[in-house]
């Protein structure tokens, strides 16, 4: 469902990745690895449609991809319900009453999203995923801040609901989800320092 | 898109959303002229159209940097930017948000400021049409140029100065609407090139935001 062929990507105008290749099947999950600086957020965010890809194809079926970062989206000023409520509306699509149980968000409901925790913040832009009903998921480091049984629950929400209901998830993270997916280690698509460097000898 | 301008106007209307400020900022400026160049009504009367429009012109100017920086530090402008709602229609419905939260509120306000600085009485109708009809542009217009600067720290006064020179069309034609209104002249003219100054604006300064947005969020 989503396929990857000889992707190059950039940050700020230096490519960081080049002939990436990868296939994604439905129900299926790929984890990336990597060192910091590698360029797994600058992949994420290329695949998500967020920028340009410098080479190569992203293929998945429209309209189907969601991109969740650090940063959670989440408004400082509205309750939890109405932060859902509001990605659920984006998205045309329900918000359906489990999703609050699912992400241990139920006594969370009314207040205000700027009195919430890292980690209670971090399960309210997590249930974003859950509500919009999108099937190929761009995840980045999305345990950052999460206790134990909290990622253990995320964990099992992408594996029993998400991905047995035939979505993907591409994930960038440094811990063991315990997902039965395959890891792609990105190090061997590092983009030469010089890759695009031709331009500078022509004027000295 | 109804979604995302109840949240605006949710926001503006909640602690630390700003709304107000511009109206406050707008009584305030037009408190002080007469302060300023001194008590005579035959003078002040004269002025009054120029200085309701530049006032309102600066109060517009106060909330634009909020239009995108907080969703875009938040993330949520990444978040809908993926998401099935088209990016014109994110920037229209901004424009529009913020235009109901200090365009609306200033021309309503305006014809009681009016009074204050003793706008001709034949003038009235004319300002609140033509603020009516001007300040959607002047969201608009500050709408894009919030999207220019989104990202960048400190943005607002940068913002200020691009978006400034912009609005010169709509002041001009804005405060001549008034001032021929006030004089008795006809001013259909003035009125209907701001008219169309602002219709324009609507129809492509959508696009021109989106693919600004598009840039910036690489």
């Amino acid at each position: 469902m989503l396929q990857v062929a000889d992707l190059g990507c950039a940050r700020g105008g230096v490519p960081v990745l080049k002939g990436v290749t990868f296939d994604v099947d439905q129900g299926q999950a790929l984890i990336l690895r990597g060192p910091n600086g590698i360029g797994k957020t600058t992949l994420l965010r290329t695949l998500a449609g967020l920028q340009p890809a410098i080479a190569g194809t992203v293929t998945f079926p429209e309209d189907e991809g969601a991109y969740a970062s650090h940063a959670d989206g989440i408004k400082t000023a509205l309750t939890v319900t109405e932060n859902l409520k509001f990605w659920a509306d984006v998205h045309g699509a329900p918000l359906a009453d489990d999703i609050f149980a699912t992400f241990d968000l139920s006594d969370l409901r009314d207040r205000v999203g700027g009195t919430l925790s890292a980690g209670q913040k971090r399960r309210l832009g997590l249930a974003r995923l859950g509500v919009i009903g999108r099937k190929v998921l761009f995840l980045d480091e999305p345990t950052v801040s999460l206790d134990a049984f909290s990622v253990k629950r995320f964990a099992d929400w992408l594996q029993n609901r998400h991905l047995a209901a035939g979505g993907i998830a591409v994930i960038a993270t440094h811990i063991d989800l315990g997902l039965a997916a395959p890891e792609l280690d990105l190090s061997p698509f590092k983009a030469a320092l010089d890759a695009s460097g031709g331009a500078d000898e022509a004027f000295l | 898109m109804i979604a995302l301008l109840m949240r605006d106007l949710r926001l503006a209307f909640r602690a630390g959303g700003g709304f107000g400020l511009g109206l406050a900022f707008f009584l305030i400026v037009v408190v002080l002229v007469p302060f300023g160049v001194g008590p005579e009504t035959e003078l002040l009367s004269r002025i009054a159209p120029g200085i309701l429009w530049v006032a309102s012109l600066l109060a517009a100017l106060l909330s634009l940097d909020r239009i995108f920086a907080l969703d875009y530090e938040d993330g949520s402008l990444s978040l809908l930017a993926t998401s099935p709602l088209p990016l014109e229609g994110v920037a229209l419905m901004k424009a529009l948000a913020h235009w109901l939260t200090t365009g609306l509120p200033l021309t309503l306000a305006a014809p009681l400021m009016g009074f204050l600085l003793s706008l001709a009485p034949e003038a009235y109708v004319y300002l609140f049409v033509s603020l009516l009809i001007g300040t959607p542009a002047l969201s608009m217009i500050g709408t894009f140029g919030a999207a220019l600067t989104v990202g960048i720290r400190r943005g607002g006064l940068l913002l200020s100065l691009l978006v400034l020179p912009l609005y010169v069309p709509t002041l001009i034609f804005g405060a001549e609407t008034v001032r021929r209104g006030a004089e008795g002249l006809d001013p259909t003219g003035a009125g209907i090139l701001m008219a169309g100054i602002t219709a324009g604006c609507f129809a492509f300064l959508p696009f021109a935001t989106a693919a600004t947005l598009r840039i910036n969020l690489r």
